[in-house]
């Protein structure tokens, strides 16, 4: 019973679960044009806050039918010309019989102001980074600054065609090639692609390069070592790269002991993935001696960067003895995140690995920056084009905005974040493992559970005091986790607020559990019921009506 | 926590029960509790072979996926089919409805680093901490 760890995060989002949330307002009946959304259930006055709230947590926020529910015949929310200079020709003319509609499509006829409030309405139910502190360790919920984003649409950038001649996209090539540099001298790698576009397609791109090396030296092997405080999409990544997966579990002080290691090594090992620093936050401080075990029974090290925010400007990852390593650019260098994404993942690796790298890699000649889709030994494309570009614009952006001090700062500032929270809180919660942490703490429910107040109770409470909860139950090795990650973003005083929040929280929980048990209490819906919405989804409008 | 006289356990919180040389095998009281409200079970097809220590199902909970790891090799001569539509047996009823497969033995040496009901319930108490 042990297995992939679903890194959870509770969303305050609050998706109406029609049919599924008990307390949620009924349908609402819609008469002709009037239609007067009413105010959803209002945040409720019990159970106020016991320290003043962010903004966001109460106001105006106004309900929202569907769009099938706010249709009316006839209406529509733009009108086209008529195209004189095209003929016409009957559907009869260019379809099989077999193909036409016999009757219309249903779809929604909505007004163009009906349509944008509605959008603008169910916006105005989200939480983004943009509103409030966004604790979720392990996902590096950093600001995306304006900047980044002035130079992505500078036209050169946001109006490139990928199939332009690359003679006249040598600005944007010179930008891949220039990250690529950077991207070297922070990790301390020795190749870069930037074509993966996502943390997990960079492990999975990874692994697959790993595996065409091993091939290629006549030495496949068929196992992947995982410790049990990796990312949950380690052994995903490894599993669909054909490698079976052998969980190894950390020691009592959270750390990834070299025994563990040596014991567990084999000649069928491929290789050994480990995130540093780990899930706990913990820095592996055995990396070295590690990777040297790990090498000498001719297997590799990949290593997770997806918290690189971590270390950035501080230690390299190639001079810890890894081989194959991920960037995640929508964590460690601001690159927006989840829904404002796409994310992107570019991989390093050793000298010897780089032959192996997907293609297109970027060359510079004597007539200029150029595509290279020749390596003979490339494990191919991984992706159509050249990774996701705008990414790369923002990330190479920030980093020569910072520049090599700025971004060792950032580190510096992540890891006391996360530290000054851990120390405000370990009196009000459990703290699992007490071996100094970086950028992201975990603590447990540990104390409240005899109350009878779960972790995700708190989590729900804590949306009640206008915060994103953290990620919960995850890294699995901890029962009940709250994996708290602030990131170098947030001021003392945002910080501050938070910890106020969760102290307040923790007494709570020691005098009036029902109040954590009920939460959330100020949310535009209250607790959903999950378990029903995961067994019984009702995904489409026909199964809502029926 | 409920702990089945009847059964022999796992270090990952399967328990087995033996008749001749067949097993049954579910997950624990413990484990069920640990993942919560379990809404997904995969099972693998009848005729199947499974490796002891590799995995042979999933259950999925609204706060965690885990692997079912075979207690011992064998072939797969039954899998608990309702459970696809009813995975709330799990939690109901760990020990009896909610079982996952029947695994004829290939090996019944294998049995013997399994633990036994009080070495289990010492065993999830140091783990609980």
């Amino acid at each position: 019973m042990m297995g992939q760890p679903v890194p959870q995060r509770v969303s305050p989002t609050t998706q109406p679960h029609r049919g599924v949330e008990g307390e949620a307002p009924a349908a609402l009946p819609l008469e002709g044009a009037t239609r007067a959304p009413p105010i959803a259930e209002k945040p409720v006055t019990k159970h106020p806050p016991e320290v003043p709230m962010t903004p966001g947590s109460t106001g105006l926020v106004l309900e929202e039918p569907l769009l099938c529910e706010l249709s009316r015949p006839g209406r529509q929310s733009c009108s086209l010309p008529h195209a004189n200079d095209v003929p016409t020709r009957a559907p009869e003319a260019t379809l099989p019989a077999a193909l036409l509609r016999q009757t219309p499509a249903a779809l929604p006829e909505i007004s163009e102001a009906d349509l944008v409030r509605h959008f603008t309405r169910l916006s105005s139910w989200n939480y983004c980074k943009d509103a409030g502190f966004f604790p979720l360790g392990s996902c590096t919920m950093k600001h995306n600054p304006r900047t980044n984003e002035a130079v992505a649409a500078l036209p050169g950038f946001a109006y490139l065609h990928p199939y332009q001649d690359s003679g006249t996209a040598q600005g944007a090539l010179a930008l891949i090639a220039a990250l690529e540099e950077a991207l070297k001298a922070i990790s301390g790698m020795e190749a870069i692609s930037t074509c993966p576009a996502a943390g997990s397609h960079g492990e999975l791109t990874g692994l697959m390069v790993i595996r065409a090396y091993l091939q290629d030296r006549g030495d496949p092997r068929s196992r992947v070592l995982i410790p049990d405080s990796a990312h949950g999409t380690n052994p995903a990544s490894a599993a669909i790269c054909g490698y079976r997966v052998t969980q190894i579990p950390s020691g009592p002080d959270g750390l990834l002991e070299p025994s563990t290691v040596a014991n567990a090594m084999s000649d069928d090992v491929a290789a050994i993935m480990v995130t540093n620093p780990n899930t706990l936050g913990i820095f592996e401080r055995n990396i070295r001696e590690i990777c040297d075990i790990v090498h000498a029974r001719g297997g590799l090290v990949y290593c997770d960067g997806a918290n690189l925010n971590a270390l950035m400007g501080i230690a390299q990852i190639g001079e810890m003895g890894v081989d194959v390593m991920h960037f995640n650019l929508h964590k460690t260098f601001t690159t927006p995140h989840g829904g404002g994404g796409p994310g992107a993942g570019p991989i390093g690796v050793r000298q010897p690995l780089a032959p192996y790298l997907p293609i297109p890699r970027v060359v510079k000649t004597a007539a200029g920056y150029g595509w290279d889709a020749s390596a003979p030994k490339s494990i191919g494309r991984i992706k159509a084009f050249y990774g996701n570009f705008g990414m790369l614009v923002r990330a190479y952006t920030y980093i020569r905005e910072m520049g090599a001090p700025g971004l060792r700062h950032a580190s510096e500032y992540a890891v006391l974040n996360a530290n000054y929270i851990r120390a405000q809180l370990t009196a009000s919660y459990h703290l699992p493992y007490a071996t100094p942490a970086l950028h992201e703490c975990v603590l447990t429910d540990k104390w409240q559970q005899p109350g009878g107040v779960k972790t995700l109770d708190i989590a729900k409470r804590l949306m009640d005091y206008g915060f994103h909860p953290p990620t919960i139950y995850f890294p699995l090795l901890v029962a009940g986790a709250m994996m708290i990650e602030p990131t170098e973003t947030e001021s003392k005083e945002s910080c501050d607020q938070f910890i106020a929040a969760m102290r307040a929280i923790a007494k709570e929980a020691q005098h009036t559990p029902a109040t954590l048990t009920e939460a959330p209490h100020h949310t535009f819906r209250r607790r959903l019921d999950e378990v029903m919405a995961a067994r019984s989804p009702i995904l489409t409008w026909h199964q809502l009506k029926g | 926590m409920e702990i089945d006289k009847e059964c022999k356990f796992t270090k990952e919180h399967e328990w087995i029960r033996l008749e001749d040389n067949v097993v049954t095998v579910g997950i624990t009281d413990y484990a069920q509790t640990q993942l919560g409200d379990v809404v997904f079970v995969e099972l693998p097809d009848e005729g199947d072979t499974v490796t002891k220590g590799e995995s042979l199902g999933v259950v999925e909970s609204v706060k965690a996926v885990s692997d079912i790891f075979a207690p011992v090799s064998g072939e797969i001569i039954a899998a608990n089919s309702p459970l696809k539509d009813q995975p709330e047996q799990v939690n109901a009823d760990c020990y009896g409805e909610g079982w996952m497969v029947r695994i004829e033995m290939s090996n019944i040496d294998e049995l013997e680093d399994l633990m036994s009901p009080d070495d289990y319930a010492t065993f999830v108490a140091a783990e609980h901490g």
